[in-house]
């Protein structure tokens, strides 16, 4: 077998066995659904218990309300003011709603009065915001005299459907966006979890192996070069092995879930939106429906098969460089910090490019140029790729990317072949660079 | 010769570590690779192990050229010792056998053989970190020899030893050695030197500064000593014959001469029986190693 495969197998093995890495691996997805469930149990949660309440329509504008969501609505429209609360003093209401006359139908502002001692939880005032303001809308739709069929019609869902002139590209609708933002953001955060996470990780080995003089008695029998490119193929894949288990797990979880629990998907909603009136199920339908044809018409192959090269490329430009980083360091992490920021600025700022230029305009001239540069083009091209760039773009970023990898596993080595054995020296990247050139 | 170093340098930026030196280690022989701190010789070590390559000069193990296969048929015991704490020992006698060319099985009858020799069966799935140093010692040594190399190359291989361990160890090195092992031993410990090593080379400031045969040596550092052991008193007069260097405790029939030839020993003796004097004990006195060793350091520092 050969030394680079006896050294990948070693450093995939002895990670992967580690009680951390299996906890780590399996606790993820449990965590994802305990964060679901938690959610669910949230938003099934009634703030308070039912509340009575007293409606004084002193000019009869609304009507009765149907009792909803903890608020028990009953009419007391023949009572004084000053008797209901005696009664709700008694403990017959909770409160009084009183609903003074409109001055007239083009009052747009309309001041309720509620009397009690105890406080409305501001779900429930919400709540009943909303319902008096619908009823009112009512009674001045039939005061007015309106027809309510017309009305409805007057609301219309407008959106930009763009098309191409020259007849080139595909057909974009206003799901393509989203649809786009949602698959290039995933990946560009995976990309960067992955090279930070598993770049410092190669990094902390690094320094081990150093601290604990290990490394001396590994040199007398690999090349520096075989044992860094081992370590760093190995983590690596420790790396895959931990998304694919988290992808399959949580994909289980959320098969699972609704088993669990019975889960009202509109209900993991924020509980804000939930006195909406309800979505047309067909409509939801729809939609998702459209959703789903807007992924089908990505282009499948290309964005993942470019996502794995973006992945790998990325992957050994950062990690080697936290090697080389971690062989100029030694024990003393504190004092490395200096040496570790150049490396994981760059990360940062990809990541902050994509969040914050590429989300409003994944075509801008940033964009691009940072979908081009190899530092940064392992994070936002991936992003980028949801949104049809030119191929030429996709192309030149995939080979500058490919050749910095292979440049930035060379300058590493150069740099980690010196630094691994070298002791009790405080490193600066003047001294790096001269190592450079040793023999 | 096992070892051929030609007029090797190697330098660091500005800081030459090994400048022009040239030495021989004869094959089958334990040869002491000695010098103070900083002289020059873990960077010596890590161009024989082709850890890294000599500026100038070349190396050659067994006539050969240094190349890809040299670290198989080397092994080297760095003085920092050093294994991964995680790992069983077992799995990691077997991945360093594995790493210097051995296939599985044949590794693992190696293992077998030195953890039978060594009494430590049991040892196989325990953790490194559970062992006392002592015996990661031991496992460090395993791991140095296990695939049986042409030359070995011991950093203070007796550090942290206890004289039990040292004395286990000592016998293995010596067995390797007379089945035609050739040892290269780095020390500060010279009477480790005289008890071990045929050969030395001694470097200071990355340079060749003593090189040859143990006893040679010796002889050529001698200053012609000899100590006499009388039960009478030495005869008056003398001390104006022989230079005396020294009468321990002031005695009258002890003392150390120093003569201008080693051949006149016989003209001190012929003088003393001359002389009727009764003698007990008469010897030369050879330099010890750390008295070479300081003298041949101080005379090169500049």
């Amino acid at each position: 077998m050969s030394k680079l495969k006896l050294i990948i197998q070693r450093e995939y093995l002895t990670r992967v066995r580690k009680k951390s890495f299996i906890i780590g691996t399996l606790l993820a997805p449990v965590g994802l659904l305990v964060y679901f469930l938690v959610i669910v149990g949230l938003t099934k949660y009634e703030g308070g218990g039912e509340v009575k309440v007293a409606v004084l329509d002193e000019a009869r504008v609304i009507g009765t309300i149907p009792d909803e969501r903890g608020v028990r609505y009953l009419p007391a429209v023949d009572k004084t003011l000053e008797q209901l609360k005696s009664e709700v003093t008694q403990g017959q209401y909770d409160g009084v709603l009183r609903i003074p006359p409109l001055a007239n139908l083009r009052q747009k502002d309309l001041t309720v009065y509620y009397y009690s001692d105890k406080k409305l939880a501001p779900e429930k005032r919400e709540l009943i915001e909303r319902r008096v303001s619908g009823k009112v809308r009512d009674f001045k739709i039939d005061s007015l005299r309106l027809d309510r069929a017309s009305l409805e019609n007057l609301d219309t869902d407008v959106s930009i459907d763009p098309e191409n002139i020259t007849g080139k590209g595909e057909d974009e609708s206003k799901y393509t966006i989203g649809v786009g933002l949602a698959i290039g953001g995933i990946m560009a955060f995976i990309m960067f979890f992955m090279v930070m996470m598993y770049g410092q990780m190669v990094m902390r080995s690094v320094m081990e192996e150093k601290t604990n003089r290990i490394v001396e008695v590994m040199m007398s029998s690999v090349r520096p070069f075989q044992l860094m490119l081992g370590k760093i193929i190995g983590a690596g894949a420790v790396g895959l092995t931990q998304v694919v288990a988290w992808i399959v797990l949580s994909g289980a979880v959320m098969f699972l879930l609704p088993f669990l629990v019975d889960v009202d998907p509109q209900q993991m909603q924020p509980p804000v939106t939930a006195g909406q009136p309800q979505i047309d199920p067909e409509m939801a339908q729809g939609e998702a429906f459209r959703i789903f044809a807007e992924l089908g018409k990505q282009n499948w192959p290309l964005i993942v098969g470019s996502f794995v090269i973006f992945f790998l490329g990325g992957y050994f430009i950062y990690s080697s460089m936290f090697a080389a980083i971690g062989s100029a360091m030694g024990d003393d992490y504190g004092e490395g910090q200096a040496l570790v920021l150049p490396v994981t600025i760059p990360i940062i700022l990809a990541f902050y490019i994509v969040a914050f230029v590429g989300i409003r305009n994944p075509d801008s001239g940033l964009m691009i140029f940072a979908s081009l540069f190899p530092l940064f083009s392992p994070i936002v091209m991936p992003f980028r790729m949801a949104f049809n760039p030119p191929p030429w773009q996709i192309a030149l970023s995939l080979v500058l990317t490919v050749a910095a990898a292979f440049f930035f596993v060379w300058l590493a080595g150069r740099i980690y072949r010196v630094g691994i054995l070298l002791y009790g020296k405080k490193v600066t990247f003047k001294e790096i660079g001269k190592w450079l050139f040793y023999r | 010769m096992i070892l051929s170093i030609q007029n090797v340098v190697k330098r660091y930026d500005k800081y030459t570590a090994v400048d022009h030196v040239s030495f021989d280690v004869p094959k089958g022989s334990i040869f002491g690779l000695l010098g103070p701190n900083g002289a020059g010789k873990t960077s010596l070590i890590r161009m024989i192990t082709t850890i890294t390559g000599p500026d100038e000069g070349a190396i050659y193990l067994d006539g050969e050229k240094l190349n890809e296969r040299t670290p198989e048929q080397i092994g080297y015991m760095p003085e920092e010792r050093g294994l991964y704490k995680k790992m069983k020992v077992g799995e990691h006698l077997l991945y360093l056998a594995q790493l210097k060319g051995l296939s599985e099985a044949n590794a693992r009858k190696e293992i077998k053989f030195w953890f039978d020799k060594f009494e430590i069966a049991d040892w196989w799935n325990k953790k490194v970190e559970e062992l006392s140093k002592g015996m990661q010692q031991k496992i460090q040594f395993i791991t140095t020899v296990v695939h049986q190399p042409k030359l070995l190359i011991l950093d203070e291989p007796f550090s942290g030893l206890d004289p039990i361990n040292t004395t286990l160890i000592k016998d293995e090195i010596r067995r390797l050695n007379e089945a035609g092992t050739s040892i290269i031993f780095s020390t500060h410990r010279m009477e480790q030197v005289e008890e071990m090593c045929d050969h030395i080379v001694l470097i200071n400031h990355g340079k060749n500064v003593l090189y040859g045969e143990v006893q040679a040596i010796k002889n050529a550092f001698k200053q012609n000593l000899f100590r006499i052991e009388s039960s009478d008193r030495l005869p008056a007069g003398f001390d104006e014959h022989f230079q005396v260097l020294s009468r321990p405790d002031g005695a009258v029939s002890a003392v150390t001469v120093q003569l201008e030839q080693d051949s006149r020993s016989n003209e001190l003796l012929r003088y003393l029986i001359d002389h009727n004097v009764r003698i007990t004990r008469f010897e030369e006195i050879l330099p010890t190693f750390n008295e070479i060793f300081i003298r041949r350091v101080g005379e090169t520092q500049n």
